[in-house]
């Protein structure tokens, strides 16, 4: 029988099945971190279990760590302390844990594909809904609660009901000036926050098959904007040059026998799937949003659209204006903005600073705009100072933040004050995401470094 | 770690018709930090519920007098965002057993289901019924019943079948949890593990 590429890595984790019920499925990697694990571990301990399989569990600090003076002890002490919890339970289960501190730290989603840690085939969890971005390597990766985080650590298993498959083709060439994270917004503008539910997404065309793993990775990662579980791109040759020669990739022998699995990792020619929806990569234009999901997104040079045009309920698209203080009908071109955010699991990989860097060098950050740019992990980080990223963006008044999710969900100190705007390139506009009565713009990480330079929203393509 | 069980829930209920609820929402990312489950019932909605100066907002639901009950009914696509279980915590710390909305995101209603809230989804209509109906009389009653799976508003003798698989509708029913069940297939787990191929 035609399998789709989610069969295949599905249908080879079942441990068992259960009639009008969940499969048991079985996860190759569990990745945590220091805000959904607590209270995981503590239902460990009530229980009296331990971890079982301690190799495959692999523990990282980002959700509220600092972005300065990271040398430093942790002020905030409801932090410090959720910090020292993961460390004592990781010490106490034989997990690997990269801290606050050391080398290999950073946002999860970013250290996991960095280290190799990130397969074709696997199956990937997380007590974190971005998880879906490890889709970008052929892995069935989603996100999960604290109970279901508890169920992995102890029995390396999940109980799901197996999801509806969606295909998303996007055939052409990109347009100059639009990135994988104007893609996703598209297609998040076009679906809504809800028209994936209960699906898990296959993106297919040239489109993605052009794209650089980074940009793969930006996409899977919003999968979870338009409802979707998660999001995968069948590995390719850009695929195993990327995790070759990583750190938690199979060698040598081990190498040869799992590109034997990877190759076969591709939707067969009459698999079926429940839904299939076609763009054209040509009309995608560099997109923002201007309301309170990330469903409502426009094309940068287009105004805000009527409350009667929308799918919602009218009330709701109305608050969402009302809460960034925005009429229908305008235009977000001009419009003022105070905070650039560059960074998180979404755009805080080397090619967006790269992207970034592209469009300040030479230029001077607007007076009125503060700028936080913060890579995704030391080992982003690096490469910004090895390529000489650094130097361009501090000669155009930028300077560079520590490794962490920051902004993002602003559980550290990097919250953006009540009323200002931030152009960010994160993943969420909701009200208050990133600090309570905040007003978020994503955008891709062009659109934020044109912000950034004039003050206004612009599109980058009159700056290049 | 078995929860409370869940049969049949007859109660008011707190209507909240707004679209996209996310859980930023229901449960502001600052108050994430804690190591237990302890509390979050408090700032269940925060920013919606409270002023910046902690005062209470008055014409938010949750502090109107006139609306109380163990039932939240949202509007379509509740709980989307985030898969930060404190979100169902929040919820059933406050007070509700029960969120009734026309369509829920993906990995909330998971969450809800493990730890004994029950998510119910109905038709877009009734539940356009239940909103007009509390709006019209807030001590109206609905009742949640989940062996028959079906929700009823006595008073108006309307009533609607809702879905739930059955595997999860025993747990609830007997407040069982997923782990219980794993650990009872732990040694055909660990015999998987030994050929997987990665």
């Amino acid at each position: 029988m035609s399998k789709t590429l989610f069969d295949k890595v599905w249908d080879s984790h079942v441990v068992h099945k259960i009639k009008d019920g969940p499969d048991v499925l079985f996860i190759d990697r569990h990745m945590v971190h220091e805000v959904t694990s607590p209270v995981a571990f503590l239902g460990l301990k009530n229980r009296g279990l331990k971890v079982l399989f301690p190799e495959k569990t692999f523990a990282t600090a980002d959700h509220n760590t600092p972005t300065i003076n990271q040398h430093l002890p942790v002020k905030d002490l409801l932090s410090a302390n959720q910090l020292k919890a993961l460390e004592k339970n990781s010490k106490e289960h034989g997990i690997s844990y990269w801290g606050l501190g050391h080398e290999k730290n950073g946002i999860v989603h970013v250290v996991g594909p960095e280290y190799g840690i990130t397969q074709p085939g696997a199956t990937i969890v997380c007590g974190d809904s971005h998880t879906s971005t490890h889709g970008a390597f052929g892995a069935i990766a989603f996100g999960i609660g604290t109970s279901e985080v508890e169920m992995v650590l102890s029995t390396q298993c999940i109980m799901q009901p197996k999801p509806k498959k969606m295909r998303i083709n996007i055939e052409g060439t990109l347009n100059s000036g639009v990135t994988p994270k104007d893609v996703a917004l598209f297609i998040i503008s076009k679906l809504t926050t809800s028209g994936a539910t209960g699906y898990f997404i296959e993106y297919s065309g040239s489109v993605f098959s052009e794209m650089s793993m980074e940009g793969r990775m930006t996409v899977c990662n919003l999968s979870i904007e338009m409802g979707a579980r998660g999001g995968m791109i069948a590995p390719d040759d850009k695929t195993f040059d990327y995790i070759k020669g990583r750190e938690f990739t199979p060698k040598n022998g081990s190498w040869e026998k799992a590109m034997k699995y990877w190759s076969n990792l591709k939707t067969d020619k009459n698999a079926v799937f429940d839904k299939e929806i076609n763009f054209d990569g040509n009309k995608i234009h560099p997109m923002i949003t201007f309301g309170t999901n990330p469903g409502m997104g426009i094309n940068i040079s287009k105004e805000i659209p009527y409350a009667d045009n929308q799918n919602d309920g009218i009330e709701t698209f109305k608050k969402s204006l009302k809460y960034m203080d925005f009429s229908e009908g305008e235009s977000m071109l001009g419009k003022n903005i105070d905070f650039v955010f560059l960074g998180s699991c979404t755009n805080g990989r080397i090619e967006d600073f790269r992207e970034f860097t592209r469009i300040v060098k030479g230029k001077k950050k607007a007076p009125n705009v503060t700028a936080w740019l913060v890579p995704g992990s030391h080992k982003v980080e690096k490469a910004i100072k090895e390529e000489g990223l650094l130097k361009i963006l501090n000669e155009a008044g930028f300077e560079l933040r520590e490794p962490g999710c920051s902004a993002c969900l602003a559980m550290n100190d990097d919250k953006i004050p009540a009323g200002k705007y931030a152009v960010s390139t994160s993943n969420r506009n909701f009200e208050g995401r990133q600090g309570p009565g905040s007003r978020t713009l994503l955008a891709s990480p062009l659109v934020a470094a044109a912000a950034a330079i004039t003050g206004k929203i612009t599109d980058p393509r009159t700056l290049q | 770690m078995a929860y409370d069980k869940f049969n049949i829930l007859k109660s008011t209920c707190v209507p909240l018709p707004i679209e996209n609820i996310d859980t930023d929402q229901i449960i502001p990312a600052r108050f994430l930090k804690a190591t237990e489950r302890k509390g979050f019932g408090e700032n269940l909605f925060r920013d919606w519920r409270y002023n910046m100066d902690d005062s209470p907002k008055k014409d938010f639901v949750l502090n109107n007098e006139k609306f109380k009950g163990q039932i939240l009914v949202g509007g379509k696509n509740f709980g989307s965002g985030s898969s930060r279980e404190h979100a169902a915590w929040a919820i059933y710390d406050y007070g509700f057993r029960c969120v009734i909305s026309s369509f829920f995101a993906d990995i909330f209603r998971n969450n809800c289901l493990n730890i004994g809230v029950l998510p119910v989804q109905l038709s877009t209509e009734f539940l356009d019924k239940i909103f007009k109906a509390v709006y019209n009389d807030p001590k109206i009653e609905l009742i949640v019943n989940l062996t028959e799976q079906k929700v009823l508003i006595p008073k108006l003798k309307l009533s609607e079948f809702f879905d739930i698989n059955s595997y999860k509708k025993e747990n609830m029913l007997n407040g069982y949890d997923d782990i219980d069940y794993l650990m009872n297939i732990k040694e055909d787990i660990l015999e998987f593990s030994k050929n997987t191929p990665l």
